[in-house]
């Protein structure tokens, strides 16, 4: 607030002393200029009355002459003093709302209650600087998942839109530059619950000072950036950010994988997509020569995966420079005729790669009327393009912006998941079809929740207690704990034990003091899961099937009774 | 210039006003106690703005001012225009003590600019 009252403060140094000066002079007048009372005797008018006089004159409100009628050369005075004065508040008041108008104000209020929105933050949030495409995206996901969100963004008219979003917490914004350290602090950089920073403009080097900072200031915590080339990229490793996402290359890796092996690129979408949202059909797709639209940042990638694949694929591309040099074909992939000559008969599939939606649509439009039955693959560029996509029924639809936040997603949410996905990666295609096909079972096409757990007092008591004493099998946490014999909808993913990932641990693994466990299941099924995590007697009875009095009373109760002791 | 100059202002019309017997009306005069008023938040509207710590003790000292003299002149109001029996010498020392305690106030405010003026010079 001081900044914001100082700097009004001293533009209203000149309103203000006008309105002081006339009402001085004027009021000075009425007092010097004789009278007379009702009587006709010679009258004074007191300061008292004066001002009284004045304040109903200059504010236009004239209640008349009092107490007692004036001299005309009283009336003299005030004549020149209602020009004066009420000049003198016109003035002063224009000016105020001035001020109240003014742009650079308007900021520092701006700014202002950004900070103190921040500052009451009592849950713990990250910093999004960046609300472009996926930036709201991300900022969509989180609040879904609800978890609480800032952001910063150099354009106000895009910083704007957070309070048009449908978001069901407030999420405070800030139109300012990320490159400059103190609006970063402002964000809550250095608040005690600031989970994490995620650095998302188009600008590499505004993304590089964010790691900069953000590591700078507040070590501990996470940091995601977006970057475009590697030298940055290794600039921002070097700060410590915890992960660089360069959108094209991801991009093209998931394209490709999208293609090569479609059941990773669905087990990636399910586990990182938000909660709630309808699960995608798993889709095979054919092995042999492929049409790949557009070869810019995306394209090479997107080869370079689909022939390590064991593919062929044939480059269309409008720029013959580009298009000679791929050994492709030159033109505009919406033609047929250019089509044709990439062979699109031949080929199994078509790759629609460019930088604009409808030109992507289009292509794949031609490409199925020249050749029905061909495996599609489109880029989306725009989120509000769903329903023309869905009204295309294109195959496989890869988003560039979806892909970075499913990438921040899994870093920030579960660290785990980030290094299971790495690892399932490595595993066949048939393993992760049979997964997806399990997840399935449970969950009944919603997408399911992902949700990690160390085997300590803090996440688990009941388990740190019970290990104490005896084994408990990993099974023990996916039974139902109202029916012991029957599963909870959830499936344990992965178990991370010093350091050695292993990959869906099987039910009679035992578990250890210091295990993180990585689970997978639906919303259901992780609350009746934390009854057993935390309560000893729910655990208990789901490891020997003995329902166990729980409070002391009944324990001494049952203990004095033979038959329950039998 | 402008600024020394009503600070200064403001510190000589309120010793002028408070010298004097405490209770004896005579020795007070409405005028002076009306120019002190006006010039003292002029000073105070001309301190408005600046940031810095002198700045924010500058601001302090003449709103301690502005309320004593503002009360002073409330009282002597009532005292003259509302209460039965008019103004006493009761009345007559509050009115001066508050304005005493105004003074106070022009002083320090005072004091502060010559600090702050040797500091420049140097």
């Amino acid at each position: 607030m001081n900044s914001a009252l100082f700097l009004a403060l001293r533009r209203m140094r000149a309103p203000l002393l006008t309105l002081i000066g006339s009402y001085a002079v004027s009021i000075l007048g009425m007092v010097l200029i004789p009278g007379v009372d009702g009587e006709g005797m010679p009258w004074r008018v007191s300061f008292f009355h004066a001002f009284y006089f004045i304040s109903y004159t200059a504010t236009t409100i004239g209640f008349g002459e009092l107490p007692n009628a004036f001299t005309d050369a009283q009336r003299l005075w005030i004549t020149f003093t209602i020009y004066l004065t009420v000049v003198a508040w016109f003035y002063a008041i224009g000016k105020i709302l001035q001020i109240t108008q003014d742009a650079s104000f308007q900021q520092v209020l701006a700014a202002e209650r950004f900070r103190r929105a921040v500052d009451r933050m009592r849950e713990p949030f990250y910093v999004i600087c960046g609300y472009g495409e996926t930036g709201s995206a991300l900022v969509d996901a989180l609040d879904q998942r609800g978890v609480r969100s800032v952001v910063i963004d150099i354009n106000p008219a895009r910083a704007g839109e957070v309070e048009l979003a449908a978001l069901q917490f407030d999420v405070p914004v800030l139109a300012g530059d990320v490159r400059q350290p103190d609006n970063l602090s402002l964000a809550g950089l250095r608040h005690p619950i600031c989970r994490g920073v995620v650095a998302l403009t188009n600008d590499d080097h505004a993304n590089l000072s964010v790691a900069a900072s953000a590591k700078l200031l507040n070590p501990a915590l996470t940091v995601i950036c977006r970057c475009e080339s590697d030298a940055v990229a290794a600039s921002m490793a070097a700060f410590g950010a915890d992960d660089v996402i360069d959108p094209f290359s991801l991009f093209g890796e998931h394209l490709a994988t999208a293609v090569r092996t479609p059941g990773h690129y669905l087990l990636r979408e399910w586990l990182t997509a938000a909660p709630d949202e309808t699960l995608r059909e798993p889709l095979f797709a054919p092995v042999g020569r492929w049409v790949l639209c557009g070869f810019g940042r995306f394209g090479v990638r997107t080869a370079r995966g689909l022939e390590a694949g064991g593919n062929a694929v044939t480059i269309i591309d409008a720029d013959a420079a580009v298009a000679e040099h791929a050994g492709g074909v030159c033109g505009s992939a919406t033609d047929a005729r250019v089509l044709e000559q990439a062979g699109i008969r031949e080929a199994v599939g078509v790759i629609a790669g460019t930088g604009d939606d409808v030109t992507n649509l289009s292509i794949t439009q031609m490409a199925r009327r020249l050749a029905p039955g061909l495996f599609t693959v489109v880029r989306r560029n725009q989120r509000g393009s769903t329903s023309l996509f869905e009204a295309a029924a294109v195959s496989v639809v890869v988003q560039p912006a979806a892909v970075v936040v499913h990438a921040c997603l899994a870093t920030l949410m579960a660290p785990l998941l980030a290094r299971f996905l790495r690892a399932a990666a490595s595993e066949s295609n048939a393993w992760a079809n049979e997964l997806l096909a399990r997840i399935a079972g449970i969950t009944e096409e919603r997408v399911p929740e992902i949700w990690s757990l160390r085997v300590d007092h803090a996440h688990m008591p009941a388990v740190a207690d019970s290990l104490e004493r005896r084994p408990v099998p990993l099974g023990g946490l996916l039974a139902d704990p109202q029916s012991r014999l029957e599963d909870l909808p959830v499936i344990a993913l992965a178990l991370e034990r010093e350091g050695a990932l292993q990959m869906l641990p099987a039910a009679d693994t035992a578990l250890e003091p210091g295990d993180r466990l990585l689970f997978c299941g639906r919303g259901r099924g992780r609350r009746r899961q934390v009854l057993t995590t935390r309560n000893g007697n729910v655990l208990r009875y789901v490891l020997t099937g003995v329902d166990l009095p729980g409070g002391w009373m009944w324990r001494r109760l049952s203990r004095s009774d033979p038959t329950h002791q039998a | 210039m402008v600024f020394g100059f009503f600070i200064i202002l403001a510190m000589t019309l309120n010793f002028g006003f408070f010298i004097g017997d405490l209770a004896d009306p005579v020795h007070h005069n409405v005028y002076e106690m009306y120019a002190a008023i006006a010039v003292n938040l002029v000073a105070t509207v001309l301190k408005f703005g600046d940031r810095t710590q002198v700045g924010a003790l500058h601001l302090a000292t003449s709103l301690v001012a502005d309320l004593q003299l503002i009360a002073a002149a409330v009282i002597w109001a009532y005292a003259a225009h509302a209460l039965q029996g008019g103004m006493t010498p009761h009345i007559m020392a509050s009115i001066v003590s508050l304005s005493g305690g105004a003074f106070v106030a022009n002083v320090v405010s005072a004091v502060l600019l010559i600090i702050e003026t040797a500091q420049l010079r140097r």
